[in-house]
């Protein structure tokens, strides 16, 4: 046979003929265009050409989202050596904070997260799309590669693949799967995580490696995150300097940390025009608006230093921007083109509340030190409805508009002509 | 052999499965949701149910000719909530740990909407012995679906059934956590069982396709 001249692309394409309507089509051809584009072509109907299909889109998200992921990675092992041997005096990034040691300890903790999300979750989209018959649908892409960067670093990986499984079946496929889903699948996750195993997921040990572990040792380590801090201690004292908070040196969930790296990262989405620049800055809008009124508060002397409240309330307005989550999930969570408000001014009411609700959670509930999660699932709720009242809204001003314009002439029998032409 | 006619059984398996009041008629979801954390809550609440409206459709069916149809509704609570306070009161008199788990939940069997379901549309046009197999039918479905559910919440969530631990002891870690397992704490809130109960639904219905409504 002449097989052996044909390439590799031509033999895909043959498996890809002989597995039609056969049950493992799906999976075969997910694989497949990942590498190839299809060699179909379509036959009736005009059609755009077009580069950006779902899977691009996706993979420009997760492009976005490597410097944090790497910036991550070092942050890991820097935190833990933190922890162990106390803050370096004269802290140089290269020589304290990139270097293998550190980057080790990312290998170890923070891959075994990505792969474990990614593994669980693209099974469990593989098994549906074969039993629904349906291509393999790419919005696990992103969301496998959010959710290792939204929990504590150290998540036990069964944990993981359990909140994966009920994130991805409950959050997703019972809506119908990519496209369908009302909450965003990521923070459904983390939602789960959060509610099932409510000491793994906050407290001050679980943030840097080997805090469980350790926890009750004569070694024990703890880095507490500093919303967490300030939610304790109600002191406005940490260690940690603005910069420290704005490149990212500071214990948080995985990826939260850097808000400098986010801001190049959400930076870039708007850039390519895949996240809606209105959500970020009417989320940032929203949640320095909270703070200032918080800040007000304290500064007309209503909350003083005996209130559980003083110390998140007396946190600089701005400086919840660039500690715990909000970053992320801003850029990357709350601009969710599924889950988000799809009308323009749907988008600025839809940030606005995050920001807004975000900070609120934050400061009022003790419980949650971190608000963003619950206040962007919140509003994925509420996003149908906003739109819904924004197109009602539109609907309404035209037809005033049309009512007010159209002054029909009566009875005569050019304008009767005029209307049936028209 | 047969003890019952065919249409006599078809009261009591129809809603066990294809009329089931919880999964398909949707009925008697809060208590559903607010009691099943423990097994043994469940299954006392199941069984009050299946007291209640066992006897009150018998009640209710023996005065069916009787009952002005104006006033049927308060009649009928007054039959409920008579029924209601005696399993109430036994449950406080024999089993009063119980029955301040389940709290409040005893005296809203009165407004379940499955017992006020079942005599208006059953017990209010059928004969006695009929009307007591529907109800004894419409409670075990209920019961069913509450100790599946309660089974779930109580061995995910606390790790025991009935009270026993059967994955280890979570303090001393052996058993299960000795390996690193832990409880799932979301099962013992309300949500969760909402979500166990829409899973019963699911499976249901894709066991059984003519379940499903078309839109």
């Amino acid at each position: 046979m002449s097989n052996k001249r044909l390439t590799f692309k031509k033999r895909l394409h043959i498996i890809k003929h002989q597995l039609r309507d056969k049950k493992l089509a799906p999976a075969f051809n997910a694989f497949h265009t990942f590498l190839f584009t299809p060699d179909e072509t379509t036959h009736s109907g005009g059609h755009i050409r077009a580069a950006d299909d779902l899977k691009r889109t996706m993979n420009t998200v997760i492009l976005a989202l490597v410097p944090v992921l790497l910036f991550s990675m070092f942050n890991a092992g820097y935190q833990h050596y933190s922890a162990v041997n106390g803050f370096p005096e004269n802290f140089s990034v290269w020589n304290d904070f990139l270097t293998w040691d550190n980057f080790w300890i990312g290998i170890i903790k923070v891959l075994p997260l990505v792969v474990v999300s990614y593994g669980v979750g693209l099974l469990i989209e593989f098994i549906f799309a074969v039993i629904k018959g349906h291509e393999v649908e790419e919005g696990y892409l992103v969301t496998g590669m959010l959710v290792p960067l939204i929990v504590p670093i150290d998540t036990p990986l069964w944990m993981l693949a359990v909140a994966v499984v009920f994130g991805v079946i409950i959050g997703k496929e019972v809506f119908g799967g990519t496209g369908m889903n009302i909450l965003n699948p990521a923070l459904t996750i983390r939602a789960f995580l959060f509610f099932a195993y409510p000491t793994w997921m906050s407290g001050d040990k679980v943030w840097v490696y080997q805090g469980m572990e350790r926890a009750g040792t004569p070694d024990a380590i703890s880095g507490e995150t500093i919303l967490g801090y300030l939610a304790q201690n109600g002191q406005n004292e940490f260690s940690y300097t603005v910069s420290d908070m704005f490149f990212g040196f500071i214990p948080g969930s995985v990826g939260e940390t850097s808000t400098f790296l986010i801001l190049l990262g959400g930076l870039f989405l708007i850039f390519s025009k895949i996240a809606s620049w209105r959500i970020m800055v009417s989320a940032v809008a929203g949640a320095l608006a909270m703070g200032l009124i918080f800040n007000g508060v304290v500064d007309a002397g209503w909350i003083t230093e005996s209130s559980k409240f003083y110390g998140l309330m007396s946190f600089d307005f701005w400086k919840h921007l660039i500690v715990g989550g909000l970053a992320f999930g801003i850029v990357y969570m709350a601009t969710d083109p599924v889950t988000g408000s799809q009308t323009n001014r749907g988008k600025w009411i839809y940030g606005f509340l995050i920001g807004f609700i975000s900070v609120m959670i934050r400061v009022f509930n003790p419980a949650y030190p971190e608000g963003v999660f619950l206040a962007i699932l919140l509003m994925n709720v509420f996003a149908p409805t906003i739109d819904h009242y924004v197109v009602r809204a539109n609907v309404n001003k035209r037809l005033k508009r049309f009512k007010n314009a159209v002054v029909l002439p009566k009875d005569t029998e050019e304008a009767k002509l005029k209307v049936e032409t028209i | 052999m047969a003890i019952l006619s065919k249409k006599d059984s078809k009261l009591i398996l129809d809603p066990l499965a294809d009329n089931n009041p919880i999964t398909i008629q949707v009925l008697g979801i809060c208590s559903a949701l607010a009691i099943t954390a423990e097994l043994k809550a469940s299954i006392v609440m199941a069984l009050s149910v299946l007291f209640v409206l066992g006897l009150g459709n018998v009640v209710i069916s023996l005065m069916r000719n009787i009952i002005p149809s104006k006033i049927r509704i308060i009649v009928q609570l007054v039959v409920v909530a008579t029924l209601v306070i005696i399993v109430d009161q036994v449950l406080k008199a024999f089993a009063y740990e119980l029955s301040k788990t389940l709290a409040v939940f005893v005296g809203l069997i009165i407004t379940n909407c499955i017992i006020m379901g079942r005599f208006e549309a059953f017990a209010l046009g059928n004969g006695v012995w009929r009307s007591f197999l529907d109800g004894i039918g419409n409670a075990a479905g209920y019961g069913v679906i509450l100790i599946i559910v309660g089974f779930f919440r109580e061995l995910l969530g606390s790790g025991t059934l009935l009270g026993f631990p059967v994955l280890g002891n979570p303090i001393e870690k052996t058993g299960l956590y000795a390996i690193g397992y832990e409880n799932n704490g979301f099962m013992l809130l309300s949500p969760m069982a909402l979500i166990v109960v829409g899973i019963l639904i699911w499976v249901q219905r894709s066991r059984n396709p003519a379940l499903i409504e078309e839109n």
